[in-house]
C-alpha cells in the first residue's frame, strides 16, 4: 500500500475532470459609500459595539474619556506613546505578558490595520499598535482605534489591503452567539465590550 | 478499511425516523420558531447586496475549478503549509484520520484538548476515536457543548443544538459547576464563558476544522461567533486542523467572495463576529506547532460522479436546511447523519458510498423536490438533480427483483403495445367501484403501498382514446 498521500493524489487523477472556464468577476470589487466613516460607525453600532468619534488632534483625550477609571489596561509595545495616557496603570507587552497577567488586566487599547464600512468590521494584522492575537482576545474589554485612511468599503478592498503572511483577526462587535434559538446574544468568550475610537 | 461513520451506525431509515420525529411536538415547535427568524434574516442580509447573484456565481465557478485541479491545489497547499512551519498528514478515510489525530496528541503528552466545532472532525467521529484512546475531547462552542453535556446527537450545521429550547439548555446546563440561574440566553452564555474558561487557559493542544485552506499562501480560515474559536486558535501550544481536501481555495482574492457568502447565508449577518486567518507558525503568536490533517473519507469517490460531484462545492452554511419544509417538520436527526437537511440527504449518502445500505439509500428520498434549497445556495448546488440522480442510482443498486422494478418492466410490457395498453386503461376503470367522494382511499394490494399514506384519484369512466374514436373516429 502506498503512502495517503499517493493514494488521494491518485484517485484524484483518475477522474475524468472538464477543464473550467475561469470564475467570473463582475460582482462589486470596489462600493461606493457617500461617507465611508459614517456607514462603518453605523454598521459596528448594529452589533451593539460602542462608536465614538475623534478628531485627530483630541484623540488622546478621547483615549482617556474611554480608558478613565478601568484600572489597568494591556497594550502592545509599539502603541502610540500618546495613547498611554494617564489615569490608568499600564500593561506593555514587553516582555511578553502572560495568560494569567491579561486575565487581571481590566482591558486593552489596540489599533487595527483595516475596516470594512459595509460591514462593520475591523481587521487586526498583528502589525504595528495591534500585537499578538493574545492581547485583544483574554481581556474583557477592547478598545480599538481606526484611522480615517484605514478605512474602505467593501470587503474585496479590505482583502486586497491585508497581507496573508501574518495571523489575521476580523472582529465585527463583540463576542455573539446565535447557538440559543437562532437569535443573537453577545458576551460570550472573547471581550464582552468592544469600543471604536474612529479618528478622522 | 472500516465503515464510514458519516452516517450514524444503527439509524432506522428515513421515512421511519421522521415518522418519530413527526410526533415530537416540543421538536416541531422548536425547529419551526428557530428556522422562521433566521430565513426572514437571511432574506435581508442577503437583499442588501446588489451583486449576490454574481456573488453566487463567482462561488460556484471557483469551487468548479476547486474540484477540476484538486490534485493541483493540495499540493501547492501542502507545499506553503510546509514553507511557513506546519506539517501536513493526509487520511484516507475517517479511521486514518483518527489514528494520526491521537497519534499527534499523545506526543504533547495530553490527556485533554480543547476542540473548535468542526464538521469534519464530527463526521469522522474523533471524539469517541479519542475517548478510546483515553483523550477527552472538550467541545467549545455553546451549541456543541450543549449536544456534549445532553449526551444528544447533532441535528444542524451551524447550530447543533437546534432542536432545544432555552429551558431545555438550562436544564442541560444544570450539571456545572457553575449552572445558569435562569434561561434567560445572556445567563445561559455567561454559564457556558465561566465553563470553559479555565480548559481554556490550560487546554496544551487543540482541534479545529477550516472553511477554508489557501493553496497560494497556506492561509487557513475558521469563522466563528463566540471567541472559542479565538481561544483555541490563540492560547494552546500546539494545534491540529482537520480540513477535507475540497475546502482548499485556489488564490488569496477568492477569500473575497467567500467571505460574503458564507456569513449572510449561514448566520444571516453582514459578518460573523470573528474570522481567524493564519499560516503556518507565527513565532511568538498563537501555537508554535501547527498540523494540518488533508482528509478524504469519501471526496474522491464522491468526486467521481460527474452529477453528484457539485456537493463537493458545500461550504456548510446550512441555508438549505433553514428553507427545507422536510427539514423543518422532521428535525435533523431523522437524517442519521451529522450533515442533515437537503445538503446530508445528497452529500452523507455519497461520502458513505454505499447505496445497498438501506439507511443511506433512503435519503435522497428524504425531499419533495421543491427546489427551495437550490434557490439559497450560496455555490449554487442543484440539490434536486443530485437528488433525483441519486434516486436512480439507489434504484440500480436495488437490482431488477424489488417489487418497483418488477411494476417497471411489467408496465413497460403494457406501454409497449397499443392492445395491451388499451385493455388496461379498461381495467383500470373498474377502479371505480372502489371510490367514495371522488377519490380512492382504499386500494387492495399493492396499491394499498399508496394510499396507506394518501389518496389516488379515481380514473374516468372512459379513456381519451375510447371518447376520441366514439366522437370522431
Amino acid at each position: 500500500m502506498g503512502s495517503a498521500r499517493d493514494e488521494i493524489l491518485g484517485r484524484i487523477r483518475a477522474v475524468e475532470r472538464p477543464e473550467s472556464p475561469p470564475a467570473p468577476r463582475d460582482y462589486d470589487r470596489v462600493r461606493h459609500a457617500d461617507d465611508p466613516v459614517a456607514l462603518l460607525a453605523e454598521r459596528i453600532a448594529d452589533y451593539r459595539a460602542t462608536v465614538y468619534r475623534a478628531a485627530a488632534r483630541e484623540l488622546p483625550y478621547r483615549i482617556a474619556e474611554r480608558l478613565d477609571g478601568r484600572g489597568t489596561i494591556a497594550a502592545p509595545a509599539d502603541v502610540p506613546g500618546e495613547w498611554r495616557v494617564p489615569g490608568v496603570s499600564w500593561l506593555t507587552d514587553d516582555p511578553p505578558l502572560g495568560v494569567s497577567d491579561l486575565e487581571e488586566a481590566d482591558g486593552v487599547l489596540s489599533g487595527c490595520a483595516v475596516a470594512i464600512a459595509e460591514t462593520g468590521t475591523i481587521v487586526l494584522d498583528a502589525g504595528r499598535a495591534q500585537g499578538r492575537r493574545v492581547l485583544t482576545l483574554v481581556p474583557d474589554y477592547h478598545l480599538c482605534v481606526v484611522h480615517a485612511d484605514q478605512i474602505v468599503v467593501s470587503v474585496p478592498e479590505a482583502i486586497e489591503r491585508l497581507d496573508p503572511a501574518g495571523p489575521l483577526t476580523f472582529i465585527s462587535g463583540p463576542s455573539a452567539t446565535s447557538d440559543i434559538e437562532l437569535d443573537r446574544v453577545e458576551g460570550v468568550h472573547g471581550p464582552r465590550t468592544l469600543e471604536v475610537l474612529l479618528a478622522a | 478499511m472500516g465503515r464510514n461513520p458519516v452516517t450514524w451506525l444503527g439509524s432506522p431509515t428515513f421515512p421511519d425516523a421522521a415518522r418519530r420525529s413527526l410526533g415530537d411536538t416540543q421538536l416541531r415547535g422548536n425547529l419551526r420558531k428557530a428556522t422562521t427568524t433566521i430565513r426572514g434574516k437571511r432574506e435581508s442580509a442577503v437583499a442588501e447586496l446588489d451583486d449576490w447573484e454574481q456573488l453566487r456565481r463567482a462561488g460556484e465557478a471557483v469551487k468548479d475549478d476547486v474540484l477540476a485541479n484538486l490534485d493541483t491545489y493540495l499540493e501547492r497547499l501542502e507545499a506553503a503549509v510546509s514553507e511557513r512551519g506546519g506539517v501536513v498528514h493526509w487520511a484516507r478515510d475517517a479511521e486514518e484520520a483518527n489514528r494520526i489525530v491521537l497519534d499527534l496528541v499523545r506526543q504533547e503528552d495530553a490527556d485533554e484538548v480543547v476542540k473548535v466545532k468542526s464538521m469534519a472532525t464530527a463526521e469522522i467521529g474523533l471524539n469517541e476515536a479519542l475517548a478510546d484512546g483515553g483523550v477527552d475531547a472538550i467541545e467549545t462552542d455553546l451549541a456543541e457543548v450543549i449536544v456534549q453535556l445532553g449526551e444528544d446527537r447533532p441535528s444542524h450545521i451551524l447550530v447543533p443544538a437546534i432542536h432545544r429550547n432555552r429551558a431545555e439548555i438550562k436544564e442541560i446546563f444544570a450539571q456545572m459547576p457553575d449552572p445558569p440561574d435562569s434561561d434567560d440566553p445572556r445567563a445561559l452564555a455567561e454559564a457556558a464563558r465561566k465553563y470553559l474558561r479555565r480548559k481554556f487557559l490550560s487546554a496544551k493542544v487543540a482541534i479545529s476544522g477550516a472553511n477554508f485552506g489557501v493553496a497560494d499562501t497556506g492561509s487557513i480560515v475558521v469563522v466563528e461567533s463566540e471567541g472559542n474559536g479565538r481561544m483555541c486558535l490563540t492560547l494552546p501550544e500546539t494545534l491540529i486542523t482537520v480540513m477535507g481536501v475540497e475546502k482548499v481555495l485556489p488564490r488569496w482574492q477568492d477569500l473575497e467572495v467567500f467571505l460574503q457568502l458564507l456569513p449572510r447565508s449561514s448566520t444571516a449577518e453582514r459578518m460573523n463576529p470573528y474570522t481567524s486567518i493564519w499560516s503556518g507558525v507565527t513565532p511568538g503568536d498563537g501555537p508554535q506547532k501547527f498540523h494540518l490533517v488533508l482528509l478524504d473519507n469519501g471526496r474522491t469517490s464522491t468526486l467521481a460522479d460527474e452529477v453528484g460531484r457539485q456537493a463537493l462545492r458545500c461550504i456548510r452554511c446550512s441555508a438549505c436546511l433553514n428553507v427545507c419544509p422536510v427539514y423543518e417538520r422532521t428535525g435533523g436527526q431523522a437524517y442519521g447523519s451529522v450533515y442533515p437537511g437537503p445538503i446530508g440527504a445528497i452529500l452523507a449518502p455519497q461520502l458513505a458510498g454505499d447505496l445497498h445500505d438501506e439507511q443511506a439509500a433512503s435519503l435522497p428520498y428524504a425531499s419533495s423536490l421543491c427546489g427551495a434549497c437550490y434557490e439559497v445556495c450560496p455555490v449554487r448546488i442543484n440539490i434536486p438533480e443530485v437528488l433525483t440522480h441519486l434516486r436512480a442510482e439507489v434504484v440500480e443498486a436495488k437490482g431488477k427483483r424489488t417489487p418497483e422494478a418488477m411494476a417497471m418492466s411489467a408496465a413497460a410490457w403494457v406501454f409497449g403495445s397499443r392492445r395491451r395498453y388499451e385493455a388496461a386503461q379498461k381495467a383500470g376503470s373498474l377502479t371505480r367501484l372502489l371510490a367514495r367522494g371522488g377519490n380512492l382511499s382504499s386500494l387492495p394490494w399493492p396499491g394499498s403501498k399508496w394510499t396507506d399514506t394518501r389518496d389516488a384519484p379515481v380514473v374516468p369512466k372512459e379513456s381519451f382514446r375510447t371518447w376520441w374514436r366514439r366522437n370522431r373516429g
